[in-house]
């Protein structure tokens, strides 16, 4: 359109608008969980994420511990709520200023910051902004006593979901499963399917064009169907659920997929060089191996990019291939059936295993998403 | 054995073996059973040429006849057995299925996400192929949108977890109902009926990339003297998208409408994970995942029915192979 004289679209910035709101929208979900996970898990639980830049009203609780002393008739705590032994460590950097304060657990922000309340001892309690307090009783006091208050607190980004997924709920093992299940899950499908592609390809038999047919076909059977009489297959074959059994059934599962990638690619491939290999007396084998092979480089990538995602993420194959209970779960059967349980309602470790999970992908979509992008489009795009 | 180390065994045993299988057979027909010497040569190398593609097909027919042609013949007969796999109940399984409720809610919500997820992600990856074109940031905006592809269904749940949170202070929509003043948070997903169409969004975010990379090749592909023809004849940027550009992709724009179609008819991890199938969520897929482990003969009942519904795209498919193959 550009090229035509006197035609500027009109709707250049509406374009440019719409796209950045279409992009924002695709967005958000991941940077909520993407900032989520580096959050306190207090201040998860006391503001939205969208204003994690911001501080936080939080409550806490300590004592007034700082050491009576007696005034007159009166005795008298006098010292810093921010130093007292209980926060001390959460206000260590200093910059928080108390919002209100409270006597009891059901109230902690009953009275404002800087106002002077009644105790329960009989005496006064003043707590000011700033974090400095004044305790009087008439009487002895015994023990330090409670105060809530509510500070405003700075943002805290801390790798503490980090740490806690990665060491104390077995992440770390479930991390080391998915890559034991997913590296031979795609090297080994690509070396069959490429002998294969290439003799669908480029030899001559009878029956190809029925083989091609049915491996077409293939690329929609539903995995589902394939559970029952797989998984008893292999319990009685004693292989049961193991990643013996998981590995092989990831190869069935793409091949038909990468048959058809490669295939695909190779016949594309000039006819001539083939020949006059073959003139030269190459075999097929030396064909294959030092002319094709390298040749469809980037097709074997672009279906390694695919099964590597799609074995890395997958749920369904896992939780029927792989042991339930324990030591084998890969991070996807980890965080669907164990955290989702057990830490239901704790956000920052969900995002946290969340992001654990996704990392990988999404440094070999973003590295290699060039390949990618040929596969798909060899695949769909004639 | 650590699975470490197991993994890395397989990996030499599974590639050397492959690798071997292929070098040794070949050897041995060309050198052992018919040598290309001695009188027979001419025929020899003949008989090896004829016999050498199976060796390059067997271990990819292997796998594939016995991981996905055998289940579809073994998990009809085992869905015409009952729960132990003793006795022989005919269609009893698909009797049970279908007088079930609960099936055909799945059924019937399977069918809702089979029409909504093509479209809907077919339609926004086409509007945001054409709109993302011209621009200058296109391939980023692009890139950004496909991301979601790389994500698991399980991550992409949990993702969606922080947009549909019951509490305002994690899920987005209930934060923006409290800032237009709600006073209490609701559970989007226990909203009958339309929890479901929050399911599909998810599933829509993650395949929108996909439809988007292939139209916009294809829109890319359309001959610009077509476009520019259009544009000296008074046509409006609407009528060039709708009249001259959708028509000549329509082609593409149903093979990505039928893959899409495929995959959602196998995708059980978001309504596993989001709602465990509850508050009227259920699907095929994952009403199968109740079954299994319990009631063999009917999880492949419910199997065989997905695989029936797969049929037509199926045989289309095929088809339109062999038409290109010509």
């Amino acid at each position: 359109m550009d090229n035509i004289a006197g035609q500027k679209s009109s709707l250049s910035l509406v374009t440019n608008i719409a796209v950045l709101l279409i992009v924002i929208a695709w967005l958000i979900p991941t940077v909520g969980l993407f900032v989520s996970s580096f959050r306190d898990r207090d201040q998860i639980a006391a503001s939205g994420w969208w204003v994690a830049p911001f501080s936080v009203e939080l409550t806490y609780r300590t004592r007034a511990d700082a050491t009576p002393t007696e005034q007159g008739n009166l005795f008298v705590i006098e010292g810093n709520i921010f130093e007292s032994e209980e926060v001390r460590e959460s206000f260590e950097d200093g910059e928080s200023s108390i919002a209100a304060y409270g006597l009891r657990g059901r109230e902690p922000g009953a009275f404002e910051a800087g106002t002077e309340a009644e105790n329960r001892d009989g005496g006064t309690i003043q707590v000011n902004a700033d974090g400095s307090y004044v305790y009087t009783s008439p009487e002895p006091i015994d023990g330090a006593p409670r105060v809530y208050f509510v500070a405003e607190t700075p943002p805290q980004f801390t790798l503490d979901n980090y740490r806690t997924v990665l060491t104390a709920d077995n992440m770390d093992r479930a991390f080391i499963n998915t890559l034991t299940v997913t590296i031979p899950a795609t090297i080994i499908p690509i070396l069959i399917a490429a002998f294969a592609a290439y003799a669908l390809a480029w030899m001559d038999f009878p029956g190809r064009g029925l083989l091609i047919a049915t491996v077409v076909g293939l690329l929609v059977v539903p995995l589902q169907l394939a559970l029952v009489p797989l998984l008893n297959l292999h319990n009685q074959l004693g292989i049961g659920q193991s990643f013996v059994g998981i590995w092989l059934a990831h190869t069935g599962f793409g091949l038909p997929l990468a048959i058809y990638l490669l295939r695909n690619y190779m016949v594309g491939l000039p006819r001539d060089i083939i020949e006059s290999a073959k003139v030269d007396g190459a075999t097929d084998f030396q064909i294959f191996t030092k002319i094709i092979l390298p040749l469809s480089f980037p097709a074997l990538a672009s279906f390694a990019i695919f099964q590597f995602l799609w074995t890395w993420n997958d749920l369904l194959v896992a939780k029927v291939f792989l042991p339930s209970a324990g030591d084998a779960a890969v991070m996807t059967v980890k965080i669907a059936d164990d955290l989702l349980g057990s830490r239901g309602g704790d956000w920052g470790i969900l995002a946290t295993a969340a992001f654990v999970s996704i990392a990988v992908p999404l440094l070999v979509f973003f590295t290699m998403q060039r390949y990618l992008v040929r596969g798909l489009l060899a695949g769909s795009v004639k | 054995m650590s699975p470490v180390i197991q993994g890395i065994i397989t990996i030499i045993i599974g590639v050397g073996g492959c690798v071997g299988y292929f070098y040794f057979a070949n050897l041995f027909i060309d050198k052992v059973l018919f040598p290309a010497r001695g009188v027979n040569a001419g025929r020899n190398i003949n008989r090896a040429n004829m016999i050498r593609p199976w060796i390059f097909l067997f271990p990819a027919m292997f796998a594939l006849g016995l991981y996905l042609m055998y289940p579809v013949v073994g998990s009809f007969f085992r869905s015409l057995y009952d729960r132990s796999g003793d006795e022989f109940v005919g269609l009893g399984n698909y009797a049970r299925l279908f007088n079930n409720p609960d099936f055909r809610q799945a059924f019937l919500n399977n069918i809702l996400w089979a029409l909504v997820v093509p479209a809907g992600a077919t339609f926004l990856g086409l509007v945001i192929a054409q709109l993302t074109d011209r621009l200058r940031w296109g391939n980023i905006a692009k890139s950004l949108v496909f991301m979601p592809m790389a994500i698991s269904f399980v991550g992409a749940s949990l993702i969606w977890r922080f947009v549909y949170a019951q509490d305002g202070d994690i899920g987005i929509i209930n934060a923006i109902r409290f800032y237009f003043g709600a006073e209490e948070g609701i559970d989007p997903l226990q909203i009958p009926f339309w929890n479901n169409f929050l399911l599909m969004i998810i599933l829509i975010w993650i395949q929108t990339g996909f439809a988007m990379v292939i139209l916009s090749a294809a829109l890319r592909g359309i001959p610009e003297e077509t476009v520019e023809a259009a544009i000296i004849d008074g046509a409006n940027p609407f009528q060039v998208f709708f009249k001259i550009k959708v028509p000549q992709i329509m082609g593409t724009i149903v093979v990505v409408w039928t893959t899409i179609t495929i995959l959602v008819l196998k995708v059980f991890d978001i309504v596993y994970t989001m709602t465990g199938g509850n508050f009227g969520t259920e699907i095929l897929p994952s009403f199968m995942m109740d079954f299994m482990f319990r009631d063999d003969g009917q999880a492949t009942a419910v199997a065989f029915v997905i695989m029936l519904v797969v049929l037509p795209v199926m045989v289309w498919n095929i088809a339109q192979a062999r038409k290109e193959m010509r």
